[in-house]
């Protein structure tokens, strides 16, 4: 199988080879026979690089330790279902990973594109070849890429899964992230087949919206179970440490937000057209460097594979595309001028720009704070790395700017807002944003960021709550229609718009959740059985943890030490919570990695009650915990719904079509003669 | 000798006793007096390696500061405080809380204790690194590149604002091809929704 897996895999960089130079390099226009070849090399380099996957996947489920990344990444009494996630769980399998969805998502751009947009496609799979090409390029001459490489001996048992990536959280981290990154190639092959084909009208957003969205939903997935995993896998009782790697995820997502709002504007106005072009692009280099950082262990993460070479393939990848796609948006730079002007700062579009300012802002000052230590080698000689109390310093405010914007958008008219149309619009928000604050001051919070955030996410909340009920209340006068029956309406006739306001949602209960976490407590204590200790909660309760006792015993791959606490909050007892040690083994019974910490947590919509488990200092049932409050963390995982949903939404097919491609709209609505309204 | 399971029961029949002790001031963290011998465990090695005792610098406030300044030097990324109470296998953190605590203890400033760990492992050992020097740029760039960013808007903006008026003289108002006329269903649809918008 090994060997039917590398000549797929030189089948799939040929092919793709193939179709890159027919592409760019043959007339095709005139010869549909060309055109619909060029476009067949796509679902045949996918086909090809199926046969890849599925021959890695046998070498897995067959415990062939023969092959080197399956004695790396698997052993005979690893669970099946992680024997699915070892496919990604490497370097050389992710690279696999990356390349068979690239090609699965070419083939897919290339099925599901209407065909009204059939002359952009050629070029979309030319410039998905060559991005799938380099991918198995470098699986094929990058120094220990390839994982059909064998051992030259067979071991009689694998090394193992890494027991951190043995949760749930990794099941689903990983290829949710991964589709984030690798779907972004496909509104960056419209964008550059666009500029190519010197097809600049709206028609190329229109054919690729809803990959960028499909790219923002995946990467949103993917960072939020990130952030689920750390804080139940790692712990430490955080959900975001402003790791390297975890930083490489919020850059494209950054972008890309930008790109969804601004990308209205050109819908709506035609103008922007550059701007959203050098989105697309940017966006598409942030996810190649992301994967940069990964896999050349450049900086250091917690996240990182193992150091190799194979991070200057993507280096050198990531100047050349940058310099081919900035040079080509260069040479159609004439024919992307707007169609119309802004005419007010304070009109919906000039609040899109202002969202846009923040977000590349603020992926502007996570790039350099990330890239900061490489900077300050090539100073003075040493890498100096920025921490959290830096992102927190700048990203803080910039957040909270945003979270206000998220709020006002809405609020203003396209074109031009009038007084009488900001009065009308902001009273509601305003005074909702107001309540909350009184309610927090009354509460007894006076630490500043924390009220502006909560203020802040009162104002967004009724700012969409009003939208909502103007719309419905309209539908219900209008079609006299019952509220339910018009909100269903009114939110499947604007999928985009309502769906984005429930995203809006999404985004308020992570702030709701970060700002919890602001007002955290922890300590560490060491507990004989029965010894208890306390800790306050920032409401005002106090907990008691009473020490049970250590019980150790076997289960599938490991030996579990588990600690039990007995809780109890404000003196009444609410169960128990425990946290174990676990030593993972091979089948033979030898251990394999060095022990690890499961967390136990007990959670509620107020906070959670977080336990680790870190040893004993003789052997005995003593116990070191490490205890922690956080209040709000449920609101990540409720907003992480939330986004989801509004998403989808967002995204759900149907609906009224947008036929923005074709027209220019000088303005929305018609002439209305006033008086004639008023009469 | 008592069993694990014993132990458990016995646990948990005297907990309502260990609550009622707790409610009336048990000490946090302290021995009470209900406290059982702690049990050798079957197989220690399983936890790892064996903890340092706790002590009553742990918490300590001053060194949970000075610890939270501090980069582990095990190469993990994470400061002093966060890996030695995240990373349990690490040997590295556990050593440098010692030599906090000991010059904490010996009567050294938050500031001395950074400054003598700094001196020997290097600055890359700061969290958060002095602003000055270069590492000034580090907190100056992304302020003044947003900056920029907004003054560059603030004059694009200023600037398509002069252009829109110039392309209206008299009115301000932007040019625009004819637009269609409503009908009248229109117009009366457009005049609800308008008193709808307005109540």
């Amino acid at each position: 199988m090994t060997l039917l897996g590398d000549f797929a895999l030189w089948a799939a960089m040929l092919i793709g080879l193939w179709t890159a130079a027919m592409a760019f390099f043959v007339p095709w226009q005139s010869r549909p026979a060309l055109a619909t070849s060029i476009t067949r090399g796509a679902h045949a380099a996918c086909l090809a690089l199926l046969v890849a996957a599925v021959a890695l996947w046998r070498g897995l489920f067959t415990h062939d330790f023969n092959i080197e990344y399956v004695a790396a990444y698997t052993a005979r009494n690893l669970p099946d279902y992680y024997l699915v996630t070892a496919f990604w769980a490497g370097q050389k399998g992710s690279l696999l990973f990356w390349a068979v969805v690239l090609s699965i998502f070419g083939a897919l751009a290339q099925l599901l594109t209407p065909s009204r947009h059939r002359d952009l496609l050629p070029y979309v799979a030319g410039v998905t070849s060559v991005v799938l090409a380099f991918f198995v390029g470098v699986m094929l001459f990058g120094d220990g890429a390839n994982p059909f490489e064998r051992l030259p001996f067979t071991p009689p048992d694998g090394r193992g899964l890494n027991p951190q990536l043995q949760n749930p959280g990794m099941i689903a981290h990983p290829p949710t992230l991964y589709l984030g990154y690798i779907s972004i190639t496909i509104p960056f092959a419209f964008a550059i087949a666009a500029l190519l084909a010197r097809r600049l009208d709206t028609g190329w957003i229109i054919a690729m919206r809803k990959w960028a969205l499909a790219s923002w939903l995946f990467l949103s997935i993917g960072i939020t179970i990130g952030m689920w995993w750390a804080y139940i896998e790692l712990g430490w009782g955080g959900v975001w440490a402003w790791d390297p790697v975890e930083n490489a995820s919020l850059h494209p997502w950054l972008t890309l937000t930008a790109f969804l709002h601004s990308v209205m504007i050109q819908e709506k106005r035609g103008m922007l057209k550059r701007w959203n072009v050098g989105l697309v692009i940017g966006t598409f280099l942030l996810s190649i460097f992301g994967t940069f950082i990964t896999r050349s262990g450049v900086i250091a993460s917690v996240h990182s594979f193992t150091q190799s070479d194979v991070g200057y393939f993507f280096l050198a990848f990531l100047f050349v595309t940058a310099i081919a796609s900035f040079t080509l948006l260069y040479t159609r730079w004439p024919a992307l001028a707007p169609e119309a002007k802004l005419e007010s700062m304070l009109s919906r579009e000039g609040a899109f720009l202002y969202n846009n300012l923040a977000l590349v802002g603020i992926a502007f000052s996570v790039l350099w704070g990330t890239l900061f230590p490489i900077l300050s080698e090539a100073v003075h000689g040493t890498k100096i790395s920025v921490g959290p109390a830096f992102f927190n310093r700048v990203n803080v405010p910039l957040g909270l700017f945003l979270l206000l914007l998220t709020g006002v958008g809405p609020l203003i008219a396209w074109r031009k807002a009038s007084p009488a149309n900001l009065r009308r619009q902001f009273i509601a928000p305003t005074l909702g944003g107001l309540v909350t604050l009184a309610t927090m001051l009354g509460f007894g919070m006076r630490a500043f960021y924390p009220l502006v955030s909560l203020t802040l996410t009162g104002f967004v909340t009724v700012t969409v709550i009003q939208e909502f009920t103007r719309g419905v209340r309209a539908r219900m006068r209008l079609h006299a229609e019952n509220a339910l029956l018009a909100l269903v309406h009114l939110v499947g006739r604007n999928r985009r718009r309502y769906g984005g306001y429930v995203v809006h949602i999404g985004i308020v209960l992570y702030f709701i959740a970060f700002t919890g976490m602001a007002f955290r407590t922890e300590q560490t204590v060491e507990l004989a059985p029965l010894e208890s200790a306390t800790i306050e909660s920032p409401y005002g309760h106090t907990y008691t943890l009473t020490h049970l006792g250590v019980s150790q015993y076997a289960a599938l791959n490991r030996h579990v030490s588990a600690a039990t606490l007995d809780v109890a909050r404000d003196g009444v007892r609410i169960g128990s919570i425990k946290s174990e040690k676990r030593q993972h083994v091979d089948s033979f019974g030898n251990p394999t990695f060095e022990p690890s910490t499961e967390v136990g947590i007990r959670s509620d919509l107020r906070e959670d009650l977080y336990v680790v488990f870190g040893g004993t200092p003789d052997g005995t049932e003593r116990a070191q915990y490490k205890i922690v409050v956080n209040p709000l963390v449920s609101w990540f995982w409720i907003g992480g719904v939330v986004l989801v949903i509004g998403g989808l939404l967002t995204m759900w097919p149907g609906g009224p079509q947008i036929r923005a491609a074709r027209r220019i709209m000088p303005q929305a609505g018609y002439a209305v003669p006033l008086a004639s309204v008023s009469e | 000798m008592i069993d694990r399971r014993a132990l458990v029961r016995g646990a948990l029949r005297a907990l309502p006793f260990a609550v009622a002790v707790r409610s009336l001031g048990a000490q946090e963290g302290g021995a009470s007096p209900d406290t059982l011998q702690a049990d050798l465990l079957r197989d220690p090695s399983l936890l790892g390696r064996l903890r340092d005792p706790a002590s009553e610098y742990d918490n300590d406030p001053v060194v949970v500061s000075i610890e939270r300044r501090l980069r582990c030097t095990c190469g993990c990324t994470l400061d002093i405080y966060t890996c030695r109470t995240t990373d349990f296998s690490c040997t590295f953190s556990p050593a440098l809380h010692r030599e906090v605590i000991a010059m904490v203890k010996g009567g050294q400033t938050p500031e001395d204790v950074v400054a003598a760990l700094v001196a020997r492992e290097g600055p890359a050992m700061l969290m958060a690194p002095p602003a000055r020097g270069f590492n000034l740029a580090g907190y100056l760039v992304p302020g003044l590149v947003m900056a920029s960013g907004a003054l560059g808007l603030a004059a694009w903006l200023s600037r398509r604002r002069m252009a829109v008026a110039a392309d209206s003289p008299g009115t301000g108002a932007v040019t625009s091809p004819p637009l269609p006329a409503p009908d009248a269903e229109q117009m009366e649809r457009l005049r609800r929704a308008l008193e709808d918008v307005e109540s």
